[in-house]
C-alpha cells in the first residue's frame, strides 16, 4: 500500500483539519488492513485446532485400520474408504447433473436469452442459492427419495438422491460465475466471428466458451467445493451406509455414507479427546486436504487472479 | 514527506497492536479449549428457582419430557430442561459435566466410565423404566414373526432375501438407528451378537444408519422391503410389528407391556439415568419421584413398562 503522493508545498502547510482528516484516514485505512489480516490469522488458527485434535488419530490408528473398508467406529475400526467413496461418488454424480445444467443455462442467460428474460432468471437463481441446505433436505427426504425409490432402486436414500440435491445447491454457483465469465469475453470477439460468417451457434461453442474457459474452470471447481462440503441435505437423503458400492449400472442408486455426514452424526456422541474424537477430527483434515487440492487446481487453470479484459467487466 | 514517515511508523504500531490483540485472543481461546472438560454440573439456582439438566436417549426423550412436565405440579420451585441426541451425547455431556442428569438406553461402557473418574467425576446409574425393542416392518409384508437367529442373520447380511424367511423375493433393506444410539448398541449386544452366536459380530455394511427414530418409521412406512427396530413407546399403527421367538423351539411373542415385564419377549432393556456423584437436594428428590409410583404411571402412559411391574434392577 503506497501513500498518495501529494505536492510537497502543501505538505507544509497543513492547518488543523486537514491534520485530523489524515489521522482518520490511518485509522481507517489500518482497520481495513486488520480485518484484511484477520482472515489469515482465523484460517492459520483453524488449521492449527484441525491438526492439533486430527493428526493423533495418523498416528495412533494403524494406517492399515484406516484403510480398511469397514467404518464402524463403536468397535474401533476406522476404514476412511468407504466414506471417501461415499463423498466421491455423491460429489461426481452432482457435477455430472450440474455441469451440464448449469453450462447451457449460463449460455442461455448470457448469450440467448432476451433482456427481459434474463431480469427475471437471474434474481430467481439468485434465490435458489439462498435456500438453507436443511430445507431442500427435507424436500429431498419427502418428495425425492420416493421418486427415486419408484424408479426401481431398492431404497430412495441413495448416492443419487444426494446428488440430485447438490447438483441443485450447486447450479446456483456455477451459473452465475459462468455468466460472469461469459459477459467478460469481448464484444470485438463475437463481433469478429460473425463477421466473418459464423453462425451463432459457432461463435457460441468456437469463440465465447473458449475464450471464456478459465472461468468455466473455476465455476466448476467452486460448485465441487460446495457439494463435496455440504453436510445436512446429504446426510439426510443418502441413507448413511458406510458401504462400499458395487460396481455396476446402479452404483449411484445404493446407500453411501459420506466424510462429511459422518462427521456432523458423531461429532456429538464422541467423548472428548477419545480416539474416535480425534478420527473424526482426521476426516476433517482429509476434507481439508481435499478441497485445497481443489482450489489448487482451480488457480492452477486460471492462472491466478482472473485479469480484467478491456471490454468486459468482472 | 514527513508526515509520510510519521504515517509509516503509525502503521507499524497498529499492526504491532494488531499482532498482540489476536494473540492474546488466540491465547484465550486456546485456554478455553483445554479447560472445558472441567466443572461436574451443579444444578443452577436463580432466586430460589432451580434448573436441572437432563440430556441424552432418545428413546427416554419422550417420557423424560413427560416427567419433566407433571414434576412442575409437584414442585414449581425446579423446572428440567429436557434435551435428547442419543446416550451417547448425553454420556458424553455427563462426562464432560454439563448435564446434572444424563439419559441412556444402555450401561455405561467401562472407558466412558473411566473418562468421567479421570475428569472427577463418579457416574451413579438409576433404573427408571424398562423398554421393550420392537421389530416393525411395512404393514404389506407378509411376515410376521422371526426368530433372534433370524434376525442376527439378517442384520449381519448372511440373508438379504425376504424369501429366506418366508416372505415376497424381494431384497431386505436394513434400517438401524445410529451408531451413537443406546438402542443400537443394545441390539448389537442383544440380537446380532446372541442372535448368530458370534461375539465379534458387527452390522452389515449396508444397513442404514438413521440419525433419528423419525428417520426409521418413516422409511418404514414407505418401502415395502424395509425392517428397522424402535422404542416400543414410538410404534405407531401405521406399522406391522412382528413377533420374535428366543429360538426356533421358543413361542413367537409379541412385544407388549406385560411380555416385557414378564420377561417372555426376548428384546426388552432397562432404561437409565445417570448422576454425576451420588445426588443431593432437588436431583435427588426429583430421581426419588421418577421411580415413585406416580412417576412409573407416567412410564405406562407414554407407552414403556413401569419398573413396579416387576423385572426391575
Amino acid at each position: 500500500m503506497t501513500v498518495t503522493p501529494r505536492p510537497t508545498t502543501r505538505s507544509d502547510v497543513l492547518d488543523e483539519s486537514q491534520r485530523s482528516t489524515r489521522w482518520s484516514e490511518l485509522v481507517i485505512e489500518n482497520s481495513i488492513r486488520l480485518a484484511g489480516m484477520s482472515t489469515i490469522f482465523i484460517i492459520g488458527l483453524i488449521f492449527f485446532f484441525l491438526l492439533r485434535e486430527g493428526l493423533p488419530a495418523f498416528i495412533e490408528v494403524e494406517t492399515s485400520n484406516l484403510l480398511s473398508l469397514r467404518w464402524y467406529p463403536i468397535e474401533d475400526r476406522f476404514g476412511l474408504i468407504p466414506l471417501l467413496f461415499g463423498s466421491l461418488l455423491v460429489t461426481l454424480g452432482a457435477i455430472g447433473i450440474a455441469l451440464p445444467l448449469g453450462l447451457t443455462t449460463a449460455i442461455y442467460l448470457g448469450e440467448i436469452a432476451p433482456a427481459w428474460q434474463r431480469e427475471v432468471l437471474k434474481p430467481l437463481i439468485e434465490v435458489l442459492a439462498g435456500i438453507p441446505s436443511i430445507v431442500l433436505g427435507f424436500l429431498g427426504w419427502i418428495a425425492l427419495a420416493p421418486i427415486v425409490q419408484r424408479l426401481g432402486a431398492p431404497t430412495g436414500l441413495t448416492a443419487f438422491t444426494g446428488s440430485l440435491l447438490l447438483a441443485y445447491m450447486a447450479l446456483p454457483t456455477i451459473i452465475s460465475i459462468t455468466e460472469d465469465a461469459l459477459y467478460a469475453v469481448p464484444k470485438e470477439y463475437r463481433d469478429g466471428a460473425l463477421a466473418i460468417g459464423a453462425t451463432k451457434w459457432q461463435t457460441i461453442w468456437r469463440v465465447v466458451i473458449p475464450a471464456a474457459r478459465s472461468g468455466i474452470v473455476m465455476a466448476v471447481m467452486l460448485g465441487i467445493g460446495r457439494a463435496i462440503g455440504e453436510t445436512m441435505a446429504v446426510m439426510m437423503v443418502t441413507g448413511n451406509a458406510p458401504n462400499i458400492p458395487r460396481l455396476g449400472p446402479d452404483i449411484f442408486f445404493q446407500p453411501v455414507r459420506t466424510m462429511t455426514a459422518t462427521i456432523a452424526a458423531e461429532m456429538g456422541e464422541v467423548a472428548q479427546g477419545s480416539l474416535h474424537y480425534n478420527v473424526l477430527f482426521g476426516i476433517g483434515i482429509v476434507l481439508f486436504l481435499i478441497t485445497f487440492l481443489i482450489n489448487s487446481i482451480a488457480t492452477y487453470f486460471i492462472g491466478g487472479r482472473p485479469s480484467r479484459r478491456k471490454g468486459g467487466r468482472l | 514527506m514527513r508526515s509520510a514517515v510519521a504515517g509509516e511508523r503509525y502503521r507499524r504500531a497498529i499492526c504491532l497492536l494488531g499482532v498482540l490483540v489476536f494473540g492474546l485472543l488466540g491465547l484465550v481461546s486456546l485456554a478455553a479449549c483445554t479447560r472445558s472438560s472441567a466443572q461436574a454440573g451443579a444444578p443452577t439456582s436463580t432466586g430460589g428457582k432451580t434448573t436441572i439438566q437432563n440430556k441424552g436417549s432418545d428413546t427416554l426423550v419422550n417420557v423424560a419430557l413427560a416427567w419433566a412436565e407433571a414434576y412442575r405440579d409437584v414442585n414449581p420451585n425446579v423446572s428440567i430442561a429436557v434435551t435428547g441426541g442419543g446416550s451417547g451425547t448425553g454420556i458424553a455431556a455427563l462426562i464432560n459435566g454439563t448435564v446434572d442428569i444424563a439419559n441412556a438406553s444402555r450401561q455405561m461402557k467401562p472407558e466412558e466410565r473411566q473418562a468421567a473418574l479421570d475428569n472427577g467425576i463418579e457416574p451413579v446409574q438409576f433404573v427408571v423404566a424398562i423398554d421393550a425393542i420392537a421389530v416393525i416392518v411395512h404393514p404389506s409384508n407378509p411376515v410376521d414373526r422371526l426368530t433372534l437367529q433370524q434376525l442376527g442373520n439378517i442384520y449381519t447380511g448372511k440373508i438379504t432375501n425376504w424369501k429366506e424367511v418366508g416372505g415376497r423375493d424381494a431384497p431386505i433393506i436394513l434400517l438401524s438407528r445410529e451408531t451413537n444410539s443406546g438402542t443400537h448398541v443394545y441390539f448389537l449386544e442383544e440380537v446380532v451378537r446372541k442372535g448368530t452366536g458370534d461375539e465379534e459380530a458387527i452390522f452389515a455394511p449396508q444397513t442404514l444408519l438413521m440419525p433419528s427414530s423419525f428417520g426409521i418409521t418413516s422409511e418404514i412406512r414407505r418401502n415395502p422391503n424395509a425392517i428397522g427396530y424402535d422404542g416400543l413407546g414410538y410404534v405407531t399403527e401405521d406399522e406391522k410389528v412382528l413377533a420374535v421367538a428366543r429360538d426356533s423351539e421358543s413361542p413367537y411373542v409379541l412385544p407388549r407391556v406385560e411380555t416385557a415385564s414378564d420377561g417372555s419377549y426376548p428384546i426388552a432393556r432397562e432404561l437409565y439415568m445417570y448422576t454425576p456423584g451420588e445426588p443431593t437436594g432437588p436431583v435427588a428428590e426429583y430421581l426419588d419421584w421418577i421411580r415413585s409410583p406416580t412417576g412409573q404411571e407416567i412410564v405406562a402412559k407414554v407407552g414403556f413398562v413401569p419398573l413396579t411391574a416387576g423385572g426391575g434392577s
